[in-house]
This record gives C-alpha cells, sequence and structure tokens, in this order.
C-alpha cells in the first residue's frame, strides 16, 4: 500500500515537473509576443507605418513633445526587404535545388560528401562573417553599398537550408518512383525533373520557406552590405534600407526608440505567419 | 498451342549478370521467350529472378558496377546495343508494388509515358488512349468519374491496374512484371490474373512470382530458377505434372524455397 501511493507521488510530481519545463520554454516566446504586441501596436494600425519612410529625428521629436504618435514608418525597410530577399530567393532557389539533387542523387560520391560537409560549414559561419565575406565581393568592387550586395550576403546564408531540405526530400523519395519513371523510356534528367521534383514539391517549398524566415530578420551581414537609406529605394545598386536595420536605427535613436517595438512587431508577425505555412505545407504535400 | 506457329519475341543466350566481379547472379541463362503467352519465372528468394527480368529492359543500369554478358534478343534487336530508351519503351515494366506518380492525376499518370517523353498528342488521341488503357485492365468503369483525382487515392488492387494500363499506353511488345501481386489480398490479386489472360492477346507477358498456384494457373510456360542457374524451362504443364530436375520438383512440392 504504502510503496502504491509512493509511486504514484512519484509519478504524478514528475508529471508536474515535465509539464513544467515543457510550459518554460513557450515563456520567452510569449513574453517577447506580448512584449512588442503592447508597445508596438499602437504604431502598427496607422496605416502610414507601411506606406512612409522613417521620420527625422526631429519630427519625431516634435511628436513626442505634444504628445502624439511618431509620424512616418518603415516602408523604406520594407521594400529593401523584400528587394533583398526577393534577390536571394530567386538566386538561392535554383543554385541550391540543384545542388541538393546533386547530393541526393549521388550519395555516395566523395565529391558530394565533401560538398555536403562544406554545406554544413557554411551553415555554421557567423552571419557577420558572411557580411564581410559580400563586403569584400560585391560591395568593394561594385564601389558601392547596394541591395544587391545585401542579397548576395543572404543567398549565402540561405543556401545551406535549401540544399540540405531539397537532399533530405529527395532521398525521402522511393526509389521505385523513379524506376517507374525510367520504366516509362523517359531519359534521367526528366526523371529528376518531372517525376522526383513535383513529388519533393512540399519540401523543398517549407524549406525555401524556413530559409527566408531565417535571413528576413538578418541584420549584421546587412550592415557591411546594404547599410541603408532613409527613403525608398527601388535602384538595387544604390544602399538600401532594411526592415532589420530599421530596428537597430530606432535602438540608436533616443527619439525614434519607440519604434522599435512597432517594427520588430511587424518582422515577427511576419516570420511567424511564414513558418506556420511552412507547416501547412510541410503538412499537406507530405511524401506517402 | 501446338497448331499456332511459334514465334519468339526474346532471345536470351548465355546471360551472365553479376553485382560483384566472379560471383554470377545470373549464371549462363539461355532461352526462347514467345509472341503472345505468359512465361512464368519462379525460383527461391535470391535465385535472380529479378536481376534477369530488370536487365531485359536495361533497368539493371541503376546499379553502378553491374555487369552483364551474353547475347539479349528483344524482336531480333540486340538490346545491349540500342538505346536504353528505345529498349524501355519496347518493354514495359510493373513492378511488385505499385508506383503511380503520386502528383498526377490518374488521368495523367495513365498518359504519362507520352507527356513525359514529349510525344505530342491531341486531346481526343489522349482521351482514347486513357480510356482503351483503363479498359484493357477493367479499370475504366470504376474510375471513369474520377479520372482528375490523384492516381494514389486508389486502392492497392486499383493502383496496380493503374500501373499496368500506365505500362499498356504505350504499345510495348512486352510486358514484364516482378511480382505485381505479391503486396496486393487475394481478391485483388484474383482480378490481375484475370486481367493478364486477358492481355495476352495484346502483349507478350514474362512474370516473376514466387506464387507456384499463380503461374499454374496463368502461365503457358514457366522457367524454374535456382542460384542464378536456369534448372529448367518449359511448358508449364510439363514442369507442373513431370518436372525433369529434382530441384524443380523439390520446390515445386515445397520441399524448399
Ligand atoms: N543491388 C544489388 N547489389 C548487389 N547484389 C544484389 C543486388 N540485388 C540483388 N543482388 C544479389 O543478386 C542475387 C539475385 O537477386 P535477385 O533480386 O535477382 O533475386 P530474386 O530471385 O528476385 O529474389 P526475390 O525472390 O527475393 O525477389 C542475390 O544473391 C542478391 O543478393
Ligand atoms: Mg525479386
Amino acid at each position: 500500500m504504502n510503496t502504491f501511493t509512493y509511486r504514484k507521488i512519484k509519478n504524478a510530481s514528475l508529471y508536474v515537473l515535465v509539464c513544467l519545463f515543457a510550459g518554460l520554454t513557450a515563456v520567452p516566446l510569449f513574453a517577447i509576443l506580448g512584449q512588442v504586441l503592447i508597445k508596438g501596436w499602437r504604431q502598427l494600425i496607422v496605416s502610414d507605418f507601411f506606406v512612409k519612410s522613417t521620420p527625422t529625428t526631429l519630427d519625431a521629436l516634435i511628436a513626442l513633445r505634444s504628445g502624439e504618435i511618431i509620424p512616418g514608418g518603415i516602408a523604406n525597410g520594407i521594400v529593401g526587404t523584400i528587394l533583398m530577399v526577393l534577390m536571394a530567393t530567386f538566386i538561392a532557389i535554383p543554385i541550391g535545388i540543384f545542388a541538393g539533387i546533386y547530393l541526393a542523387e549521388y550519395k555516395t560520391s566523395k565529391y558530394a560528401s565533401i560538398i555536403r560537409f562544406l554545406t554544413d560549414l557554411l551553415q555554421g559561419v557567423p552571419s557577420i562573417v558572411v557580411g564581410v565575406v559580400a563586403f569584400i565581393w560585391v560591395v568593394i568592387p561594385l564601389k558601392s553599398y547596394s541591395a544587391l550586395a545585401g542579397s548576395a550576403a543572404l543567398t549565402v546564408m540561405m543556401l545551406p537550408l535549401i540544399i540540405r531540405s531539397t537532399e533530405e526530400t529527395m532521398k525521402m523519395i522511393p526509389n521505385t518512383m523513379k524506376e517507374a519513371g525510367l520504366a516509362l523510356g523517359t531519359s534521367y534528367p526528366i526523371v529528376i525533373l518531372r517525376v522526383m521534383l513535383p513529388s519533393a514539391f512540399g519540401g523543398i517549398f517549407t524549406g525555401v520557406l524556413l530559409a527566408v524566415s531565417r535571413v528576413i530578420g538578418e541584420t549584421a551581414p546587412l550592415m557591411l552590405t546594404a547599410l541603408g537609406s532613409t527613403m525608398i529605394q527601388w535602384d538595387v545598386t544604390r544602399p538600401n534600407s532594411a526592415v532589420s536595420l530599421l530596428i537597430w536605427e530606432f535602438y540608436n535613436d533616443p527619439n525614434l526608440q519607440s519604434l522599435v517595438w512597432s517594427a520588430s512587431l511587424f518582422l515577427l508577425i511576419f516570420v511567424l505567419t511564414l513558418n506556420i505555412i511552412a507547416k501547412q505545407i510541410a503538412k499537406k504535400w507530405r511524401i506517402q | 498451342m501446338e497448331n499456332t506457329i511459334k514465334e519468339n519475341i526474346l532471345t536470351l543466350k548465355d546471360v551472365c549478370i553479376s553485382y560483384t566481379p566472379g560471383q554470377n547472379a545470373v549464371n549462363m541463362v539461355t532461352a526462347d521467350i514467345q509472341k503472345g503467352l505468359i512465361t512464368s519465372i519462379m525460383g527461391p528468394s535470391g535465385c535472380g529472378k529479378s536481376t534477369l527480368l530488370r536487365a531485359i529492359n536495361r533497368m539493371h543500369e541503376l546499379y553502378p558496377g553491374i555487369t552483364i554478358t551474353g547475347d539479349i534478343k528483344l524482336n531480333n534487336k540486340d538490346i545491349l546495343k540500342m538505346n536504353a530508351i528505345e529498349v524501355r519503351r519496347m518493354a514495359g515494366m510493373v513492378f511488385q508494388r505499385p508506383n503511380p506518380f503520386p502528383t498526377l492525376s490518374i488521368y495523367d499518370n495513365v498518359i504519362a509515358g507520352y507527356t513525359l517523353n514529349g510525344i505530342k498528342k491531341t486531346k481526343d488521341e489522349k482521351d482514347e488512349i486513357v480510356e482503351n488503357s483503363l479498359k484493357n485492365v477493367a479499370l475504366w468503369d470504376e474510375v471513369k468519374d474520377v479520372l482528375q483525382k490523384k492516381g494514389t487515392f486508389l486502392s492497392g488492387g486499383q493502383q496496380q491496374r493503374l500501373c499496368i494500363a500506365r505500362a499498356l499506353a504505350l504499345k510495348p511488345d512486352i510486358l514484364l512484371m516482378d511480382e505485381p501481386t505479391s503486396a496486393l489480398d487475394p481478391i485483388a490479386t484474383n482480378r490481375i490474373e484475370e486481367l493478364l489472360v486477358e492481355l495476352k492477346k495484346e502483349v507478350t507477358i514474362v512474370i516473376v512470382t514466387h506464387n507456384m498456384s499463380q503461374a499454374a494457373r496463368i502461365s503457358d510456360y514457366s522457367m524454374f530458377m535456382y542460384l542464378g542457374d536456369l534448372i529448367e524451362y518449359d511448358t508449364t504443364k510439363k514442369m507442373f505434372t513431370n518436372p525433369q530436375d529434382k530441384r524443380t520438383e523439390e520446390y515445386l512440392t515445397g520441399k524448399f524455397g
């Protein structure tokens, strides 16, 4: 009897403990979300926020003095982020997918294992280092900071994620699929492109979305490459802004500090949405 | 069969296949396979049935390091000297597990041999090919209203018939089947067996099977392989009633295998 109740208590307390720690991991997420929401929502619902560029510190000061909401927004940052992330995605997708296919198809080749190892290394390279390299390779030859340089840095950061997700998904497709294609007298490249790749679409797309959500908040490499811009800038050869860069700039300007929250909220919502979409797609397109 | 003229569609001569040098998975197989008949290949696991079958449409090339010697002639053409793609159009293949393309609809699965190979067909021609192929495998009535659904939406037996239809759509001369019913239940198996007997009119069939009664039921000729050797090759009737080799007899009576 005694040992029975003792065991029951032990079980129950372990259960409570496990639940507690599991719950604890949710605390930072909700703390961040809550904090950013409370401090940032007011600015975000003002439509100017998405169409106007960063206010000057003087405008902000005047608004602060009279107790109004700071005018202006982060449109310059949004445009920069969209430009750079789009360019990076368009470059990283074909390279990443082809590299991933190569790794999946030639698993055992020596060259493939070297590439796989390098890809893992690349994933571990600190983003600031990627920024420095992009600075030397793109900014210096072009003699200007630019969205182009920024997107080069982001491309490098996206590649490992796309390569590995493509590789893993392609490997998951049963070999019988390839055989089915070949047995119909289809050439190997066509089988890869029109049979295997569509079957792997879900996994690859998820990988791309996760790569996007990973780089969309990157700040360090962009400081060294895109630099920043106070106006909306569509010319990719000119210095450009990004939402993450703006957060850093707002933080450094005492008059603009309250904008940190709304810009963060925007970024957070964007990344969370991407993650949720990625999860849905992964579920829907799961390989049978 | 006695009064029909025998015409060989496939001739194997001294065929040796090895995955590792010096070790033949298929050893000196010589056999002529007749047109318009069903020939079954039997034998214990690992005796080289799949290896031999896959060599006939050059699927063995998927394994690096495999070597093959001897002659394999399909319609009097040496398949080892032909373009692999051409060989595979003449020799369709159906696998152990149904493998319809999961991203394609039933319709697109049937027509896949054309679309993937860039063979242009008008909508009417395609409709006709799809309908005929699905009728050939007795699947038309079951799926004619759901042609746009994914192929993987069907039951296992229906999927396998879809795969047969996909292979037939290209009008191959010979259909190679590697244990096509081993993943199916008895009812689905039965349907496929009936189907194969029907299909004989259109296409020569070579079928690998572990199921002796299946071989006895549907095949005209049978091969018995053991450890890479072709031990016996004769009419199914003769093999089952009066096997010439002791090993064949032992296998057929369930002493090993
Ligand atoms: N990919 C491969 N690499 C190396 N050896 C192989 C490979 N596939 C088959 N073998 C060997 O070749 C021999 C014949 O194999 P095969 O698959 O042709 O046999 P099987 O008669 O089809 O057997 P089962 O009835 O189990 O399907 C076996 O000894 C097997 O171990
Ligand atoms: Mg086999």
